[in-house]
This record gives C-alpha cells, structure tokens and sequence, in this order.
C-alpha cells in the first residue's frame, strides 16, 4: 500500500484545483483515499470512469484525471450500470453522498446491489446536506441538529452498511477520514472486487454539521469519529450489539467480501446463449 | 409484407439503425418495445437492461451513450415525466440518445390504453432550462419505422436527444408492411489530439476509454467540458451553436407530407395518427367542393415555422387537428400571426377524430369566413 507521502499529482487533474472543499472537509482525505488505491492498484487512468452524483461528493470526478461524469442528483448508479454494461473494461468507481446514496437515489443504490454489477460506490457520509447548507439528511443521527431540524432530528438515521448488506452488494466496508491507513485498502479492496461494493467513509463537515452540533473544528471532528467507532475484528461478521448500544461501537472495517455471479458476466453469458456472437463492448 | 405492430416497428427500426442498448421500465402502451429489445439485443451483441424506473431508464442510456453505445429507452407519459430531468441532462451533455414516448391519455394515470398527442409541449419544453431538442412523429407502421431510423440519425448528427412521439393507437395498431430501406448514419471514431475539444462547435462524439479524458457535467461549461468561470456565457455560446445548427440545416430535418396545398383554401395541419383521418377528410371535403389541403409534420420540432408559412401562405384559414385541449395551434397560430384565422380542433377523450368531424369542423369554419364552396343556409 502506498504510503501517505507519495506525490498522487499524476492522478489529478490540475486544472480544476483547489477544490471546492471547505478548508477541513472529509471529502478531500477520502478523494486521497481514493487516489491511493488507483496508485497502489497501477490502473491505467484512459480505462477509470468516475460518475458522481450532486452535492460536494459530486464535485469529486472533476478532481481526477480520468473520464469523469458529474451526472444527476441520486441517479450516478444508473447512469454507471449503463456505461458498464456497454464498456466491461472500464473500471467504474462512483462518488456519492449520503444524499445521492440514502435519499434520492436510493432506489439505484439497491438494484446495483441486488444486480452485483461490477461497480465501486464510495459513500462521502458527512450527516448533512452540505452544498445546500446544511439540511438534515437520511442519515444524521436522531437527536443531531440541521437547519431543517433546528430542534434535533426526530428521525431515525439510516445505516449505509446495513442497507447494503441486506440489498445484496457482496463486498460492504465502512471506514471513518480518521481512519486514514484503512481506508485506501479498503477502497482498493472494493475495487478489485468483481461485483458490486459499497465503501461507506464518515467523513466530517465542520462548517455546517459540526458547528449545528457543537463538535467543533475538523480535529476535534475527526476525533469523533474515532471515539464513536468501534473496529471489526478482521472480516468477521458485524458483532451482536442494538441499535442503543451503537453509540460509541458504530462498527467500521470490512462487513461483506464474497463472490456471488456478476451482472455484467451473466449478461454476456445470455449474449453467448442467444447466440449474439460479438460483444457489446 | 408482413403484419407488423408498431412497437414492433420500432424495435426492428432501432435494431437496423445499429442500436446496441436499450433500458426500460414497463408501461402501456410503449411495452412491447421494450419486450422486443429483450429478445432482439442479446441476439445481436447488444446490451438490454430492465431498470427500476424511468429515471433510472434514461440514465442508463446515457451512460451507455458515453460507453460508446448507440442508446434508445421508450415509455409512455408517466415515465416521460419521470425522465425529464435527465432529457436535459442529455441536451446539456449533447448526448445522442433516442427517446420513444408513446403518448397515452393524462395527465397522471389517465387513459393507459387510449390515445392522446398530450405531450406535444413537453417533449420540447419539459425539461428545466432552455434548449434545443428534435421531436419526431409518425402516422403509420412504415412511418414510425422510418422516423425511428430518422431519430437515431439525428442524434448522431447534432449529439442531441431525439424524441419519437407515438400514440397508443399507432403504438398497438398492425400494418402489413413493406420496410423501406432507410440509410444509417454510421459512427465514426475521430482522430484525436490533446488540443481535441469535446464539446467544441461540431465537435464528434466520443465515448469514454478513448483515452481522452473528458469531463461530462450537467453544469455550465465550456468547450473543454470543464465548468470554469464565465461558464454562463460559454454554455450559451454552445447552446445558440446548436440552435444555429438546427436552423441552417431546417429543410434536411423537417419530414412532411403534403397533399392538395397548391389551391388549398382550407388547410388541415396535423402530425402522427390525427394525420390518418386527415387524408381522407380532405377528399371528402374537396368532393363536396370545398377546397382542402393538408399539411402533415412528421418533425414537430424544431418548429418549422417557414414550412408552415410556405404552405399556407394562400390559404384562407387553418384548422389543426390534435388529440389534446390545443398545443401546437399555439406556435401555428403565432407562425401565422394572424394572416390568416387558425382554429383549434381539440380533443382529450381518448378517441380519434373521424374524417367526419374534420370535414364538420372545416365546413363550419368555411362557413364562418364566407369561404367558397360551401352552401350558405
């Protein structure tokens, strides 16, 4: 694994930094993330597609130096199954929000799961709407403060790798900005996979979610982070704790690595059957 | 010959035209399209994709789009308004992508197995933002063969989204037929350099992997693709270009047919199934003397306005036939500016008109301007 350290330029594309990133948003540390793992896994950038979604993870494919697709808010699953199917060989990674994953486009988010199609979905979970300012999201815990929750959410949140799990996505993680030596090994992890795999990273938003809340300034959010998560012993299943027992024990590590057949695979096996002789690709 | 549904039609057309992905989502009456596209695209290598929704639909297809893919999804009203926010997103993108929307009565559930031309406006104006699109139609089986094979064309040509426009009727209805053999546009790989702008004046479209690293975005951008600054006056260059674009080229895209207009006094503009009924209201109408003519559009949009004023230019008054409570009289009746009166023939029942009340409605406004050939009481 790369080391931090490492100069990731290459990967990036110039032209379009600084990014639009407050100064001690998560978001920058999991695109590093992201660009570790291309780095330690030598992809060839001509044959990496990223396609986001809206909101600041949206922002994240105009930072790489590949074929980048800043799509609709909630609909980059769709849009990436399209490519996919018709371009087996890129290899597809889609940034998206808590927003684009648990609320508008959540729909996407479980038939690419239940599909198995070969695609990496990166959740930036930050808890908050934060290009528009800090609305409450699917996934701000009960209780926490947002604009439109200035009393505290009397919502339950959702939880991104339960979801996934349940959906059927075969290789599940979840990691936290804090947690920055894991995270590039599970984003490169989730990549290699041959099917459809959910990389939930807790990233933190210090301008809107941590100044509502009273959590302070991005150190002491990343802090946090560490101190409300809790590491699954390695690839074992996520330990019998409730819902109550969560806080401080949010499980984070690798929840799911199997193999299951493959969307795009079985596609072309009804190619082979039909007798439709060429590829799509 | 042989007895083809126009669903059916449809999909041979989209098959020929070198479709290779199809996503869809069920809904009457456009279903059989997507039932066909399951068992023609494995058979020819392409991809077939069953997605969630209509949104999901039209957002696979364009990423098949940049995939490199020739891409078509059908559905019919409720599933176009779902797809509108992506139509943009395509136009935004100048993404070439075909969109079958067999109308049916609304709005919102309506009359699903009824027809209806209630979607003439949204097919051009439903997406948020202004824009360019091509809206396409057709009257019969051989026709929707023709306009689909036409739509792929055009969206190859002017990287826009093309809409096809059916009805329930034109939709489920069964021609013998005859396919005529309508040339392809085929997709040429450019060459291209570092200096390549993707989203330049003409520039060709070219999918992801081609070792170009283009960014495709739904915010202002300019002809790099990147939203930089002054991104507001760089999309509205792009976005005149294609306007001009469409405009210079308004007599190659503009399908229509025509009959009797030479003398007409009254001429009937209609576009898709109204067209029908039309043709045959018109000889009625010039057996009892009254001279009629018809001007049927099978490109709705962009408005062809100097076809329409062309081809009534000596016409006394215009009646516009459409399965809706009035949409296209509106620009027609502004083309015209009032030269001449221009009366709307509406309706949102689910049934067709018959010729017969064409030729009532054409006596009746004969009558009312004193126009030749019609007894007066």
């Amino acid at each position: 694994m790369t080391k931090p350290g490492i100069d990731l330029t290459p990967l990036l594309r110039q032209e379009m930094m600084p990014t639009v990133w407050c100064p001690g948003c998560g978001h920058g540390i999991i695109a590093r993330g992201i660009a570790t793992a291309l780095m330690s896994l030598g992809l060839d950038m001509d044959q990496v597609a990223f396609v986001g979604g809206i909101g600041c993870s949206g922002r994240a494919p105009f930072y790489f130096d590949a074929n980048s697709m800043h799509t609709t808010h909630g609909r980059a699953l769709a849009f990436a199954t399209g490519l996919k199917m018709v371009n087996p060989k890129l290899t597809v990674i889609v940034p998206m929000g808590d927003g684009d994953s648990m609320a508008i486009g959540g729909n996407h988010l479980i038939h690419a799961a239940r599909r198995n199609i070969d695609i990496t979905a990166v959740v930036f979970n930050n808890s908050i709407y934060g290009m528009t300012g800090g609305q409450g999201a699917p996934t701000s815990p009960l209780d926490s403060r947002s604009t439109t929750s200035p009393m505290g959410s009397i919502e339950p949140a959702f939880d991104t790798v339960e979801l996934a799990l349940a959906a059927g996505a075969t290789y599940v993680a979840r990691t936290t900005t804090f947690d920055f030596q894991e995270m590039p090994q599970l984003i490169a992890g989730a990549i290699r996979h041959h099917g459809f795999s959910v990389v939930e990273v807790l990233s933190q938003c210090p301008t809107y979610y941590g100044r509502l809340n009273k959590l302070g300034e991005a150190p002491d959010m990343l802090l946090y982070e560490r101190d409300r998560t809790k590491l699954l012993e390695a690839f074992g299943p996520p330990p019998e704790i409730t819902r109550e027992e969560m806080v401080g024990q949010l499980p984070i590590g690798l929840f799911r690595d199997e193999e299951r057949p493959e969307y795009v695979d079985q596609y072309h096996g009804l190619i082979a059957r039909a007798g439709g002789g060429k590829s799509a690709s | 010959m042989r007895l083809v549904q126009g669903n059916e039609a449809v999909a041979l057309a989209a098959v020929h035209a070198g479709c290779n992905f199809y996503s869809g989502y069920p809904i009457t009456p456009a279903t059989e399209i997507m039932e066909m596209m399951a068992r023609q695209m494995p058979k020819t290598g392409g991809v077939f994709i069953q997605m969630e929704d209509e949104i999901g639909s039209i957002a696979a297809a364009i990423g098949a789009a940049w995939g490199g893919a020739k891409a078509m999804t059908a559905t019919s009203g409720p599933g176009f308004s779902l797809m509108q926010e992506n139509l943009g997103y395509a136009c935004m993108t100048q993404t070439p992508v075909v969109v079958v929307d067999s109308q049916r009565g609304g709005p919102s559930t309506g009359l699903p197995t009824l027809p209806a031309q209630g979607e003439v406006m949204q097919a051009r104006y439903g997406t948020h933002g202004d824009h360019e699109v091509i809206v396409l139609t057709a009257s019969s089986v051989v026709e929707a063969y023709r306009m689909t094979v036409e739509a792929f064309n055009l969206s190859e040509r002017y990287r826009l989204p093309v809409i096809l426009l059916l009805d329930a009727v034109l939709s489920h209805m069964r021609e013998n037929v005859e396919f005529p053999d309508v040339p392809v546009r085929e997709r040429v790989m450019p060459t291209i350099d570092e200096n390549f702008l993707p989203f330049g004046p003409d520039a060709p479209f070219v999918p992801f992997g081609s070792g170009h690293h283009t960014v495709v975005t739904g915010m202002s951008h300019d002809e790099t693709g990147l939203p930089k600054a002054l991104a507001g006056q760089a999309v509205q260059r792009i976005l005149r270009g294609v306007q001009e674009r469409l405009a210079q080229d308004a007599r190659e895209i503009t399908f229509y047919h025509e009959m009797e207009l030479a003398d007409a006094d009254i001429v009937l503009l209609t576009y898709g199934i109204t067209a029908r009924a039309a043709r045959e209201a018109v000889g009625l109408l010039r057996a009892d003397g009254v001279k009629a003519g018809l001007l049927d559009l099978q490109t709705l949009w962009p408005f062809p306005e100097w076809l329409i004023l062309e081809k009534t230019q000596a016409a006394k008054a215009v009646l516009v036939p459409e399965l809706n409570l009035g949409q296209y009289v509106i620009p027609v009746r502004a083309a015209i500016a009032g030269r001449c009166p221009v009366e709307s023939l509406g309706r949102c029942d689910g049934e067709l008109f018959t010729p017969e009340a064409m030729v009532e409605a054409a006596k009746a406004l004969a009558h009312s301007l004193e126009i030749g050939g019609v007894a007066h009481d």
